[in-house]
């Protein structure tokens, strides 16, 4: 008979260096252990009958909680504690008491099944603290990268902000003038040669008075550009950030060349900085031109988990046709030179409002990721991941690009959305549907992308670290959970 | 799964514009109809009542066992040899064959387990117009008529069944083509067709031309594919009649009901072995397997028709009261005007014989065991094997396979096997382990093993054309492949792209094969690995008719010959092999797709390629059915369905059916969603995990359901008219089934269900809702409500099902875990049933008779266990945890009555559903005991 008796376990605590005998039914915590008292009679723990002593943990559900089997399989919604002293304590359900594997590190869900197990909890302790400290550790510094991540991304939207600010001024008297212009042509475009010199005279002025604005204008952007940190000031160090500027054509702009073209000044403000425009602004690229170029990769190009700029999938305004048409006359010239300015504008403001537009977590901690591209390679594909943009997948030795969706939402669970980014829409699979991807987030210090699969067909699976899902790491005690309750 | 060829890279443009279907439905095209194949055409064509045949019954000669008798075609004067056996059992075996072929015609060998064992027949009466034969038992008589030849078997006045009735037989004797004689002989060719050529000059009489009818004769094309046909028109034909008979069944694998419907006006139901892409429901089509054999049913009797041959086969079905209502019947009866009810079957198939075997019953349960002393019975499976599958194309690496196997655990759903598809080889090389995605299998198997879990990795037969891959290299060398007709090894395109196709009729060729599967043969391969034989048709993506051309040779038979019985091969070969890789112990578990007679012998099959659509749920019932009947207990449809993806409603259903058929698999297409069961939110987990749990409970009585048909024939899953014959409302029922005698299941098959009306049957008896215990009567038609986590299902009155309601992670975890008794009392108070225990895995039970087999009665107030094997040895550690008796009074005392001691046990009583609930009686599963009521 293979019936199992009442077990009484004895259970030792050394968290107190002293052991302490607690005797109870097999498979209750501690904290349960008030309602087993032995020779009283047993109520179950949903109140639903009282049954006598001996029946707890006889091997025969009387509970329909199962609580009176608490050591025992009989039960089919029962669980089983194990104390796991040197790990962590958990239930597990009473289905795998006694059923030849072993689930506790303890062996104690084993007792009668003939499985050899060995008790593995320090083991397992030791590793999940290992693992722990690394997480804590892990979770530390990229909770301070974090932090670092906010206040740049802080700046950097005020800056946006300002600029989108000053462009949408910008474009608003630019369209003003476009406006006179065009007024102006299509008077001066009357066939009448009198009217036409009539007005050639205003239109000389006009013009001048435009290219001063357009001028102006130009400044402003290049003030706004030049001041990076958006102190209001352009400085030294900041203009030298622009090397085209080298008046010796040595390659870099130095300290002491960026100061003479400067005025000697450390930084100058907008107002001074009209007198510095003069001696920069022929040679003076704007950054947005130089963005059209491919940023030089900071890191050497076989490190494929380092990121890459995203510069093959976002959309940059196009140079306006309007370049090529033969233009011989002057009014023409000019009018389309301000209308590009005006397209210019627009796209630059409408490329920085989209930006803007984006959920970039709820302290913008994601910022960062945006125009960045990370790539994983496997055995077979170059996968990479441009957040907020698409996902693709290269195969290595040649081969066209798949597109394994582009962005979409995201995704996680309701507690936190920001777990899982979800891009949709990618490359009709053949009788299938589009490609998909799952992205997800996992705390690190580094931005990598660690693992990719396809768990269904077309629909593809990201693992990604990143610093920004780094949560504050709790006070957590490292020592080891052998006083916890049994 | 045979997958949706389309996505293979590798294969050639005509492969896919072969396949290429843009809706989701089988194209058509692709198959024959009976009008494109041109022996079933030109049979089809041929005219009742104008039989040329005669039996010459001088030439008649009995020995013993045998009566031998000369028939003559009057029309080209070839002589056929007739052969009548009685054979022990109740059957009658019928051989017509040339009495001198221009060579030997094909007999199907390997399908029956022994030379059936016959019984004396004497000659009764003889005169010019035909000879009467004593059949021994119930003055059963067998009539020879000889002008025009025809065989009646009469019991009394009665005529049970007749061979030849409507005049359809037809033999294509074998013949030298016209272009290789030395004289034409136009006659010859023009009486080819048997009493054909009138018909045949009618329908062709527009073209004028005499070389026209030869069409199909020595050469036939379909699509792009021509069939040489080097020994001409070799098909043979044969009717039988069925008077008194209104209900046929059997003769699998089509996807349509139950009850076979009449042909007239469409195509016969086709026997040919094919890989049907996308398949179509409620047609005669041919599928991927066969089984020749057709039972007729009314309320007196039950018979069998075994039709053993291999070749393509079409049959026909016709009844004299197709389209009368019940209306019409009525007004025919009152009139006294009503003929009596008759089908009429006719058989056809391409080359061979006839042989056919008349199984006469008369109960259904004698016509399963004539059925299974004639093929076998079903392979008694590892009980694991009758847990829950889970399987998926592909499941895509060892990582995969870990984190689906930890996914059961997390949510606490119990499951046996995980399958892995073609994904998992080496480039489609059988027998190998994809290096990247499955680098170590072994620890992949240990670490199942470790939670007493098991895998299934597929085997197919097409072997890759590959002078690296061993198994390719050792056919060659052995010569063990199929030759094309010209004597080259035959290639054709499956998943590894040009395969070559082992020659699996060859004695030799499985030996080898199956040697293959020996540990140190299969790397990578543990005990815990079991198979799958997939597209065993054979499946040749470039082939005619997606399979093997008939004129490739198998030795010196073509495919022509012995198509249907390739896939069976696969399976006995593979079979054979796992149950060799242990030395004879273990029992082997192996899934086909293709089958044929006799392939109950070697495990289990599926239904092939279905769709996640409600109809396909609903045919999962008739189609499992139908192989039932026909010895393949061991049946299932792919849970979830193969093909796009269910709604979640439509895959809880899927399992709560499946859950109650016999073969549990849920399976799903590369190119579907993932669908494990936790993957539909905690509400529809919890239903999966429900049924799922319901069925690892009745394991015990699915293990001795199984245990049952391997040794009397009796079929697991049984329409109910088994059980119930002459209740002429269960005949036609096909969406409700019976699990044994005891449990009926009405799944419910409908998208939005509210309820269903399930008909109980059996005047007289009563049936308990085993989830409320609530006691029906039968012989209604009871609606019940329904919600979503409604299975109903239903114990007979009468019945004792063991259970083990302890379910675990795997059924090996549940090895010895106590029983409960569920005893469903008739309104006799009276209950009866069995119990089966062995080890679960080994032929210990045969060879050793290590098994325990008892009876459970329950009869004045009193259940008793009594020994059914007195010799067995066996010892169980499970004990008896609880007794539930249904339908039961309060008893004032319980004892038990065991070793000569009596002992009071516990009980409780639930009076509102009269329920008796014995606590812990606490005895051995395999000791003598009896508990009283008092």
């Amino acid at each position: 008979m293979t019936c199992v008796h009442l077990l009484l376990t004895l259970v030792f605590a050394v968290s107190l260096g002293t052991p302490v005998e607690i005797q109870g039914p097999r498979g209750v915590p501690l904290t349960s252990i008030q309602f087993y008292v032995e020779n009283k009679p047993f109520t179950c723990l949903d109140g639903s009958r009282t049954i006598p002593f001996d029946r707890v943990n006889d091997d025969y559900c009387d509970c329909k909680d199962g609580s009176d089997e608490p050591g025992t399989a009989a039960c089919p919604n029962g669980s089983f504690h194990c104390t796991n002293a040197g790990y962590r304590t958990m239930f597990i359900p009473s289905s795998r008491i006694n059923d030849g594997i072993c689930d506790c590190c303890d062996t104690t869900d084993e007792y009668n099944s003939g499985a050899k197990c060995e008790n593995t909890c320090k083991e397992l302790g030791r590793k999940e603290r290992e693992v722990l400290q690394k997480m804590t550790e892990i979770t530390k510094e990229g909770f301070l990268l974090k932090q670092h991540l906010i206040e740049e991304a802080k700046k950097g939207h005020q800056e946006k902000q300002i600029k989108v600010t000053d462009m949408q001024e910008n474009k608003k008297q630019l369209d003003e003038k476009v406006e006179v212009l065009r007024t102006v042509k299509e008077t001066a475009e009357q066939p009448e040669k009198e009217a036409k010199e009539r007005h050639l005279k205003a239109w000389e002025e006009q013009k001048a008075a435009i290219r001063l604005e357009k001028d102006k204008a130009k400044m402003a952007e290049a003030f706004l550009e030049l001041d990076d940190n958006a102190d209001g000031f352009v400085s030294v160090s900041e203009l030298q950030s622009h090397a085209e500027l080298d008046a010796d054509a040595d390659g870099t702009l130095t300290e002491t060349e960026a100061q003479g073209l400067m005025g000697g000044a450390e930084q100058v403000d907008m107002s001074t900085f009209e007198s510095v425009w003069p001696n920069i602004k022929d040679k003076y690229h704007s950054e947005v031109s130089r963005e059209e170029e491919p940023a030089p990769v900071e890191t050497p190009p076989d490190e494929v988990k380092e990121p890459v700029v995203d510069n093959d999938s976002e959309p940059y305004p196009e140079d306006d046709i309007s370049e090529e048409e033969d233009e011989d006359d002057e009014d023409e010239d000019d009018y389309h030179e301000d209308d590009d300015k005006v397209y210019h504008t627009e796209n630059l403001s409408k490329n920085i409002e989209k930006e803007l537009s984006f959920d970039f977590g709820p302290d913008a901690e994601f910022t960062y990721l945006y125009s960045q591209c990370y790539e994983l390679t496997t055995g077979e594909y170059i996968y990479r991941l441009c957040p907020f943009n698409r996902v693709s997948q290269k195969p290595k030795y040649g081969g066209s690009e798949t597109n394994l969706g582009t962005w979409g939402s995201w995704s996680g669970p309701e507690n936190n959305k920001y777990l899982l980014m979800k891009y949709e829409h990618g490359t009709g699979c053949w009788q299938g549907p589009n490609r998909s991807t799952t992205v997800k987030l996992t705390c690190g210090k580094e931005t990598v992308v660690t693992s990719t699969s396809e768990p269904s067909r077309c629909e593809y699976l990201m693992e990604f670290t990143t610093p920004a899902v780094c949560q504050e790491p709790a006070n957590t005690d490292l020592s080891p959970h052998d006083h916890v309750e049994l | 799964s045979s997958h949706n060829s389309l996505e293979m890279g590798l294969l050639s443009v005509v492969c896919v514009s072969l396949f290429f279907s843009s809706t989701f439905a089988v194209d058509r095209g692709n198959f024959k109809t009976c009008d494109q194949s041109a022996f079933c055409k030109r049979q089809r064509a041929l005219k009742p009542g104008q039989s040329p045949y005669r039996a010459l019954l001088e030439t008649l000669e009995l020995s013993d066992s045998r009566l031998t008798l000369q028939l003559i075609n009057d029309n080209n004067k070839v002589h056929l040899l007739l052969e009548l056996y009685r054979l022990q059992g109740n059957m009658t075996r019928v051989k017509i064959n040339e009495l001198k072929p221009l060579k030997p015609r094909f007999e199907v060998p390997d399908v029956l387990i022994a030379e059936p064992p016959t019984e004396p027949l004497s000659v009764l009466s003889k005169d010019d117009n035909g000879v009467v034969l004593s059949l021994g038992v119930k003055n059963q008589r067998l009539i020879v008529s000889a002008r025009p030849f025809r065989l009646d078997i009469m019991q009394g006045p009665e005529v049970l069944l007749s061979l030849n009735s409507r005049g359809l037989l037809a033999f294509e004797h074998l013949r030298l083509h016209k272009d290789t004689q030395a004289q034409p002989d136009g006659a010859e060719v023009k009486e080819s067709v048997d009493g054909d050529q009138q018909q045949d000059e009618g329908e062709k009489g527009e073209d004028g031309e005499s070389d026209k009818e030869e069409v199909g004769l020595w050469e036939e094309t379909f699509k792009s594919h021509t069939d040489t046909k080097p020994n001409g028109p070799t098909s043979i034909s044969l009717d039988f009649s069925l008077p008194g008979v209104e209900h046929v069944y059997g003769i699998p694998e089509h996807a349509d009901d139950l009850k076979l419907k009449t042909t007239d006006g469409g195509d016969p139901y086709r026997l040919y072995n094919l890989d049907v892409f996308q398949y179509e429901l409620y047609n005669p089509m041919a599928l991927y397997g066969s089984i020749p054999v057709m039972l007729a049913h009314n309320t007196q009797r039950t018979m069998g028709i075994f039709w053993l041959n291999a070749a393509e086969t079409w049959v026909d079905i016709s009844s004299n009261t197709t389209g009368k209502t019940v209306f019409g019947k009525m007004l025919d009866f009152v009139q006294g005007s009503s003929e009596n009810p008759q089908t009429d079957v006719r058989w056809i198939s391409e080359s061979g014989i006839i042989d056919v075997f008349i199984m006469l019953g008369p109960k259904p349960s004698d016509v399963f065991s004539q059925y299974a002393s004639l093929t076998g019975t079903q392979s008694f499976p590892p009980l694991a094997s009758l847990g829950y599958h889970q399987c998926r194309w592909n499941y895509n690496d060892q990582e995969d396979v870990k984190s689906v196997d930890q996914g059961f655990d997390q949510h606490d759903i119990p499951y046996d096997f995980i399958w892995l598809d073609i994904e998992h080889a080496d480039g489609k090389r059988y027998f190998t382990w994809d290096p990247h995605k499955f680098p170590q299998p072994k620890e992949m198997l240990q670490g199942l093993m470790d939670k007493k879990r098991k895998m299934v990795a597929i085997v197919d037969p097409h072997i890759r054309v590959d002078s690296g891959y061993k198994i390719h290299n050792e056919i060659t060398s052995k010569d063990f492949y199929v030759k094309n007709k010209d004597g080259r090894n035959y290639e054709g395109w499956c998943w590894p792209g040009n395969s070559g196709y082992p020659d699996f009729t060859k004695p030799e060729m499985r030996a080898w094969w199956a040697s293959m599967f020996a540990y140190d043969q299969y790397e990578g391969s543990m005990e815990n690995l079991f198979t799958w034989n997939d597209m065993n048709e054979p499946s040749v993506f470039n082939g005619p008719e997606v399979t093997m051309h008939k004129d490739a040779l198998h030795g010196k038979w073509e495919h022509r010959d012995i198509h249907n019985i390739y896939g069976l091969y696969v399976q006995m070969a593979t079979a054979e092999g796992q149950t060799r890789r242990s030395g004879g112990v273990e029992r082997p578990f192996v899934l086909t797709r293709a089958f044929f007679a006799g392939s109950q012998r070697y495990g289990a099959v599926w239904t092939g390629d279905n769709a996640a659509e409600w109809d396909h749920l609903k045919i999962s019932i008739p189609m499992c059915l139908s192989l039932g009947l026909v010895g393949v207990s061991f049946c299932g449809a792919d849970v979830g369905g193969f093909f796009k993806n269910p709604s979640t409603e439509l895959l809880v259903r899927w399992y709560q059916t499946g859950a109650y058929q016999p073969f549990f698999r849920a399976h799903a297409h590369l190119d579907t969603t993932r669908r494990e069961p936790w993957l539909f939110g905690p509400e529809n987990t919890a239903l999966i995990r429900e049924v799922i749990r319901q069925r690892y409970a009745l394991l015990p009585y699915w293990y001795q359901l199984l245990y049952q048909a391997h040794k009397t024939g009796m079929p697991v899953m049984r329409p109910l008219w088994v059980d119930y014959p002459k209740d002429t409302a269960t005949f036609t029922i096909d969406d409700e089934f019976l699990i044994g005698r005891d449990l009926l299941v009405h799944p419910v098959t409908e998208e939005g269900s509210r309820g269903v009306t399930a008909y109980l049957p059996g005047a007289g008896e009563v049936w308990y809702d085993v989830h409320t215990f609530q006691k029906h009567n039968g012989a209604q038609n009871l609606y019940i409500p329904v919600t979503l986590s409604s299975i109903p299902v239903f114990q007979r009155g009468g019945s004792i099902i063991p259970r083990k309601d302890r379910v675990r992670r795997s059924s090996t975890c549940m090895e010895n875990d106590p029983y409960t008794l569920y005893v469903a009392l008739s309104p006799k108070k009276f209950a009866e049933g069995e119990l089966y225990i062995d080890d679960g895995h080994s032929f210990n039970y045969d060879t050793k008779k290590e098994f325990i087999h008892r009876s459970l009665t329950f009869a004045n107030n009193a259940l008793t266990s009594n020994n059914l094997c007195p010799n067995c040895n066996f010892l169980t550690s499970s004990w008896i945890e609880k007794v539930l008796i249904l339908g039961a009074s309060k008893p004032s005392k319980v004892l038990l009555k065991m070793d000569g001691k009596e002992t009071p046990v516990d009980f409780e009583f639930d009076t509102s559903m009269s329920v008796l609930t014995l606590r812990k009686p606490g005895m051995n599963a395999g000791a003598d005991w009896t508990l009283l009521l008092q």
